[in-house]
């Protein structure tokens, strides 16, 4: 089993299979509340990370991506977890606020880039942070 | 089967006497909960220290979801309420025009009832029914070095840039997080360091008729920010005269097509008395330049124009929120001249106050007599007011040209205010070739 460290922006634990992005994704227009890829510029355009582990190098776009996330999560359509290169506070506000509300615990880690791009689509992960 | 273990690093932050009872709820269980968010975007963004902030402006109210809803009900139930004067943007709603925003749909009639709520749940917090994305035009203008908490893209980038104020760029529910604490982490744009110069934009080849003109503002901020991200640009051979409204147009274009929530303007924003003083003490080498053409604004005006026929639906003015000098401009325009064709639907959107001051001067009567729909509290790109059979709208707004074709799946024409009211007047899209030559 391979394994990789990182540093924990929120804790929790979750295991699932990938969704690795290409892009950075604004949550706030580039995707809907049932957490399907809707901007038409993604190159994942049209597919959903509910119920997935999401890997992205960073977040991007607007400040109201928070609110989508936290949403998402709300509603049970948000990523299990999220695997970043880069830290992302507005990512971590949306991730702090579904587990203020709701309790709801998702895992947003940081590992090096280039262990990040050792994640593939479809692979298995478990995230402990 | 990949195993991820993460630690949380060892945190930085250091809180004060006071800022730690706040976290230990000695003043109640909601002033704990939003110091809670607070500090948790400080350990994020690495701060060392939390910063004083004297005013919030609060974006979370324009309704998304359910989560905003229960977020600010909670801070209320748990006996939060606001320390700092605190101003809010726009609602998904225009209360004083009730029937502006249309309910055919479930999701349109649940945006007007939730959004009305939500609404209602920011005041009992205690904040201003301002309902504005422009509170730098109502009376709460922080001054240059002060540090305030303000969210909202093109409200950031015109605290940080015009006025000299201190804002970083925030998540959502931080903002009343702020309000309700006082306090902001003290990172990124309220930090020195961040505020330098980061990229030259030499505009000195752009004739200064062009610049003068209304476009400038748009096209400029949409081409800088999609070239520059989330970098600081420095601006020079702009006119000493650029407006405030300029300014605002530019900064909103820029911060949607970019990142951008700070620039400087040589010889006209505060922080950039001289190219040295934007580009900061410590600045080796040469810095990266990108030099600007009146081609490159007729190509961005191309790019932002989806639409490239003669029809002609609707016109959008007012974002952000029109200033009174805007509003008034807009009402010289008609004051002579043909009536609007009866096909073409105007629509302004301005601020409370803006309304009331330009109302006692008669610009607003002089409006509604022309024909056109004045527009409060909201934004005709963020709720549903435009007409289900419109297809082409004309703006002199980069920021709603860039959003809308995605948020109303309407097609666009970027125009001059001239160019906007000269083809409201004709029923279809009348350019003016001279105004960017």
């Amino acid at each position: 089993m391979a394994s990789m460290t990182g540093r924990a922006l929120r804790p929790g634990s979750a295991s699932g299979a990938l969704l690795v992005l290409d892009e950075p994704l604004s949550f706030w227009g580039g995707s809907d509340l049932a957490g399907t890829i809707i901007d038409t510029h993604h190159p994942q355009h049209g597919q959903s990370f509910a119920g997935r582990v999401l890997a992205m190098r960073s977040g991007r776009g607007s400040s109201s991506s928070s609110y989508v996330l936290a949403e998402q999560l709300r509603r049970g359509t948000g990523p299990l977890a999220i695997v970043l290169a880069e830290p992302d506070a507005i990512i971590v506000l949306g991730a702090l606020v579904a587990h203020e509300l709701y309790g709801h615990s998702v895992p947003v880690v940081l590992v090096p880039p280039d262990e990040l791009a050792r994640l593939r689509t479809g692979d298995v992960v478990e995230v402990c942070a | 089967m990949t195993r991820i273990l993460a630690e949380p690093e060892p945190s930085r932050l250091r809180l004060t006497v006071e800022e730690e009872s706040m976290r230990r709820g000695d003043e109640g269980a909601g002033v704990a909960m939003a110091m809670r968010v607070v500090t948790g975007l400080a350990e994020v963004r690495r701060a060392p220290r939390l910063v004083g902030v004297t005013s919030a402006h609060v974006d979370g109210c324009l309704y998304h979801g359910q989560v905003g809803l229960d977020f600010a009900r909670r801070l209320h139930d748990l006996g939060a309420r606001v320390r700092i004067p605190t101003t809010l943007n726009v609602g998904s709603l225009d209360l004083l025009h009730p029937d502006l925003v249309r309910d055919a749909t479930p999701a349109q009639r649940e945006v007007r009832s939730q959004g009305k709520a939500l609404m209602d749940a920011y005041l009992a917090l205690g904040a201003r029914p301002t309902w504005t994305c422009a509170p730098y035009i109502v009376d709460s203008r922080p001054r240059l070095g002060e540090h305030v908490a303000w969210a909202e893209s093109n409200a950031i980038a015109f605290a940080n840039s015009v006025l000299g104020a201190r804002t970083d760029r925030y998540g959502d529910f931080l903002d009343i997080c702020a309000a309700i604490t006082g306090r902001a982490p003290y990172a990124g744009l309220h930090t020195d360091a961040a505020r330098r110069g980061q990229v030259v934009v030499d505009c000195t080849a752009i004739p200064e008729r062009v610049l003068g003109g209304d476009l400038a503002g748009p096209l400029l901020g949409y081409l800088v920010g999609s070239r520059v991200g989330s970098r600081v640009p420095v601006f020079v051979g702009l006119p000493s005269t650029t407006s405030e409204d300029q300014l605002k147009a530019l900064g909103a274009a820029a911060a949607s097509s970019g990142g951008v929530a700070m620039f400087h303007v040589v010889g006209v924003t505060p922080e950039a008395p001289t190219v040295e003083a934007a580009l900061g003490p410590d600045r080796s080498g040469d810095p990266e330049t990108i030099t600007l053409t009146t081609t490159d604004l007729r190509a961005a005006r191309d790019e932002l124009t989806t639409d490239g026929g003669e029809r002609l639906d609707a016109v959008s003015i007012g974002t952000p929120h029109a200033s009174v000098d805007e509003v008034a401009a807009l009402a010289a325009h008609l004051a002579d001249g043909p009536a609007l064709a009866s096909g073409v639907h105007v629509y302004i959107s301005m601020g409370r106050s803006v309304l009331a001051e330009a109302a006692s001067r008669g610009h607003i009567a002089a409006l509604e007599v022309a024909g056109v729909q004045i527009v409060v509290d909201t934004c005709t790109y963020v709720t549903p007011i435009l007409g289900a059979d419109v297809r082409v709208v004309m703006t002199n707004s980069g920021k709603w040209a860039h959003y809308a074709p995605a948020n109303l799946g309407v097609a666009v024409v970027l125009g001059s205010l001239a160019e906007c009211v000269a083809s409201a007047r004709a029923g279809r899209v009348v350019l003016d070739p001279e105004t960017l030559r």
